[in-house]
């Protein structure tokens, strides 16, 4: 059994695995059922002074007759009085002393909120702050969330604000949307934030019901962008903690967020630099006992691949994560179908011919069928094939490594060298 | 089944198939790969865009869904339901050996019952172009170049001798695999664009072969074939043996029968309408129902999903058994069955295996009702009278245009159905409707 145990900026937690701020964290109640199935810990619903939601809140982006495939939402932080959050805090935490409990905070850009919200949860027993930067809809039009996160200032301000109250670790939530994460990324760290966390939802709307015309969703047939999450963001979530956690002026933890949903995609957000990972459109999707194959199957990639704790998987890939310039411009790959496994859709000769560079071309074989070979002297090696190919093992991309490397910087290089 | 009242029996034949539910429609649409050049497609003899058909079901664009169907096979509402799509589209399917073949007849069956329920207009005739067409017979080949020539313009008169037009897909085909009313759905389709037909109105009786060839530009010939021919043995004539085609056609038209409650029948015969007739005696109230067939399991032409309902409907089946005489109660009924053991001996024209009698292996069944279900005869006297060239009343037709002997006539559908040819499909019949329009339009037009 490979030890799951993280410790991030200062949190402990007996796995990576915490329930983001969102829905599933509205309550005591939620929380302590999170906890009782599995998860590590979790990010209560964004604390600040309390708001009054609308109905319909949510929306589901199905795709190929399956659902949720992404999910926006459109509720604010959390509509019930503080005093209640808090007293259902420091139930859980009594209840659950080992689980970790982050408060997630949002309040005006004014040092005295900050200082006063901060005060009132740590006086609850949380173990964490998260500073909610992110919220992309409503909040943002009262100058919070989103709003604040966008402006590199307003982020280092806040967060030093923050700090100046807080005696527990203080992670710094980021929006995605933005150009370049890495500038609020780098901003957090200079106020002073103990981690980082990313991402929050995206600007998004969902769709337009083509009977009504009304958005999806709608509140009395009016509608507003939300904010959107679930499997369809992960890359976006992925490409940007990859982002911050190489840049070396940002030397504090990453907790991943943003489309994970199973072991698998929390060990890829590791392996990028996240040293825990927060989930909240899946436990919207399944119930919180989808957290169950999470460990189970982290566990057991940690054993295959012969590691004793789950922080070494912690940045592995980093170092592989680079710019375009510093890729090998003579390495090539080549298509390669495998007559054994190909079923004979044709998906990747037509995708190769109408989209790609026609090397994709019938023959006839032995038996007098017509199959399917790549004319390697055209291959770029672009995977198109591969990846239309709904025949698992049909279609392998061959390496056919270069003898000598040669990246567009060191090209560039050469040229001014002894070019110009 | 014992004893069945009229709501009974009339529930009892009802379509066997569910419909899939929107969800399984939903799943099952979205697991089709959009092959390109899709197998499926060439499997079609009417060559329907599976892929496409099936793509627009998943995007909710079922009016296109139901477009691109009608438009490969005027038929495509029966041939959901009757096509062997073990054989054709779900037989090529990609998916065979890596999955599951998509349920392409199930698919195609939701998207024509929802073009029933909706009845969107899908065609629209042609501008008139002033010519006119003859089409004797009212089945899938007549309807279906029915269909082609009326969108190319053509005047369109089909005589058809039946009260009702759709031959054996409004007659023959047994309800509960193909209801009645999907079969006129499909003669309506083709009766919005103009053409004309005459019920109850027998060329070479009600009217003239010589008006007809007069009145035309061209005339096509889809006849299809007549009763079930005699099995030559003694007592044939008796009270209690069928045509196995009369019979289906009464269950067809509504009109159950309880004249086969707790009656012992024989079908002799292995074909698609001998399994037709033997479920419906099944429904009908029959006690026990054989099927005897002189050649053994393998020869048989009925396709293997129609000899697994049979099975599932307890039907029996006597093989390598050939009907030797049947034998009368004494009062003019059947009683008995007399039959003879055969072997199979060496292959035969049609490539089949000739089956021989073996000495001395007479043996009796009981049996109060015998239907004969072994092929059908051709209408050899109005193929005459139109004076064309046939084999056996098999009209002989160029393969590529359906024209016969005389120019202006062309056939298609089962009158050129060669025998021995193992079973006639309606899709086949569709598609030759398709083509002989086709044809008789490049013919007309390249005139000009």
């Amino acid at each position: 059994m490979a030890d799951l145990q993280i410790d991030f900026a200062g949190i402990k937690s007996k796995n990576p695995f915490w329930l983001a701020s969102g829905p599933p964290t509205n309550t005591g109640y939620q929380v302590q059922r999170a906890f009782d199935a599995g998860w590590g810990g979790a990010v209560w619903k964004t604390l600040g002074d309390p708001v009054i939601n609308v109905t319909s809140r949510f929306s589901g982006l199905n795709y190929g007759g399956q659902r949720v495939a992404g999910f926006n939402n459109i509720e604010l932080i959390t509509d019930r009085p503080l005093e209640v959050n808090l007293r259902e805090i420091r139930e859980t935490k009594r209840n659950y002393p080992d689980h970790a409990i982050i408060a997630s905070l949002m309040v005006e850009p004014k040092q005295e909120k900050w200082h006063e919200i901060v005060r009132r949860v740590e006086d609850a027993g949380v173990d964490g702050l998260e500073l909610n930067f992110g919220c992309p809809h409503g909040m943002a039009e009262r100058g919070m969330g989103s709003a604040s996160g966008q402006v590199p200032e307003l982020v280092e301000k806040q967060t030093y604000w923050a700090k100046e109250a807080a005696e527990t670790p203080v992670i710094v939530k980021l929006t995605p949307n933005i150009t370049d994460i890495t500038a609020t990324a780098f901003a957090a760290a200079q106020g002073g934030a103990d981690a980082i966390s990313m991402i929050n939802t995206i600007n998004s709307l969902m769709g337009v019901d083509l009977d009504s015309w009304n958005t999806i969703p709608n509140v009395a047939g009016k509608g507003t962008h939300g904010g959107y999450c679930g499997p369809a963001v992960k890359p976006i979530a992925l490409s940007m903690v990859a982002e911050c956690a190489r840049e070396s002026d940002i030397p504090i933890p990453i907790s991943g967020i943003g489309g994970i949903e199973n072991w698998r995609d929390a060990a890829e957000f590791m392996l990028m630099g996240a040293s825990t990972v927060q989930v909240c459109t899946a436990a919207m999707h399944h119930g919180f006992r989808i957290v169950e194959d999470m460990i189970d199957g982290l566990n057991n990639y940690v054993d295959d691949k012969g590691l004793a704790s789950v922080m070494d998987l912690v940045g592995q890939s980093v170092p592989k994560y680079l710019k375009w310039g510093d890729l090998d411009l003579n390495h090539k790959v080549v298509a390669h179908i495998n007559q054994d496994y190909c079923i004979h859709c044709n998906k990747c000769h037509i995708a190769c011919e109408d989209a790609a560079h026609q090397c994709i071309e019938f023959f006839t074989d032995a038996d007098g069928r017509r199959a399917l070979s790549v004319r390697e002297e055209d291959c770029v090696g672009c995977n198109l094939c591969s990846i239309v190919c709904p025949a698992e093992g049909a279609i392998t991309m061959i390496d056919k490594p270069s003898e000598v490397s040669m990246t567009w910087n060191e090209r560039q290089r050469m040229i001014s060298m002894f070019g110009g | 089944m014992d004893s069945p009242d009229a709501s009974v029996l009339w529930k009892i034949f009802d379509e066997v198939e569910p419909d899939l539910k929107p969800k399984e429609v939903m799943e099952e649409a979205n697991r089709c790969l959009f092959c390109f050049d899709a197998p499926c497609t060439k499997a079609c003899p009417t060559n329907i865009d599976v892929p496409l058909f099936i793509k627009k079901i998943t995007t909710g664009n079922m009016k296109g869904s139901a477009r691109v169907i009608m438009d490969a096979n005027p038929m495509g509402a029966t041939c959901a339901r009757v096509c062997p799509t073990e054989e054709l589209c779900e037989g090529a399917c990609v998916l065979n050996d890596a999955s599951l073949p998509i349920m392409i007849g199930d698919l195609q069956r939701h998207t024509t019952n929802w073009a029933m329920k909706n009845n969107p207009q899908l065609f629209e005739a042609g501008k008139p172009n002033g010519k006119k067409i003859a089409i004797i017979g009212g089945g899938p080949a007549g309807l279906s170049s029915a269909r082609e020539l009326a969108r190319f313009g053509y005047q369109v008169t089909i005589y058809e001798k039946h009260e009702k037009a759709g031959g054996l897909n409004t007659y023959g085909i047994v309800p509960f695999r193909l209801p009645q009313r999907v079969a006129l759905w499909e003669v309506e389709q083709i009766e919005q664009l103009g053409v004309s037909i005459r019920t109850n109105c027998e060329v070479g009786k009600d009217v003239s072969v010589q008006s007809i060839m007069n009145e035309s530009d061209a005339v096509i010939l889809a006849i299809g074939m007549a009763n079930v021919p005699s099995l030559g043995i003694p007592g044939e004539d008796l009270d209690g043996v069928y045509d196995a085609i009369r019979l289906i056609e009464k269950v067809k038209d509504g009109k159950p029968t309880r004249q086969f409650i707790g009656k012992k029948a024989v079908v002799v015969g292995a074909g698609n309408t001998a399994i037709d007739a033997a479920t419906c005696l099944k429904r009908l109230g029959a006690a026990r129902v054989h099927i005897v067939y002189r050649r053994s399991e393998a020869e048989m032409t009925a396709y293997p999903f129609e000899f697994r309902f049979a099975k599932e409907d307890g039907i029996e089946f006597c093989w390598q058994t050939q009907p030797k005489r049947i034998v009368s109660d004494g009062d003019g009924h059947v009683a008995k069955l007399e039959c003879v053991q055969m072997k199979l001996g060496d292959e035969d024209a049609s490539g089949r295996h000739r089956p021989i009698k073996i000495e001395n292996s007479d043996f009796i069944m009981d049996a109060d009702v015998i239907v004969k279900a072994i092929g059908q005869n051709r209408y050899k006297s109005l193929i005459d009278a139109f004076g064309l060239v046939h084999s056996h009343g098999v009209v002989t037709v160029n393969p590529e245009t359906f024209q016969t002997s005389n120019p202006k006539v062309f056939a298609a559908g089962d009158v050129i159905f060669g025998n021995g040819k193992g079973e006639a499909m309606v899709v086949a019949a569709a598609e030759q409707g398709k083509r002989t329009a086709r044809a008789i339009h490049e013919q007309m037009f390249s005139k000009i």
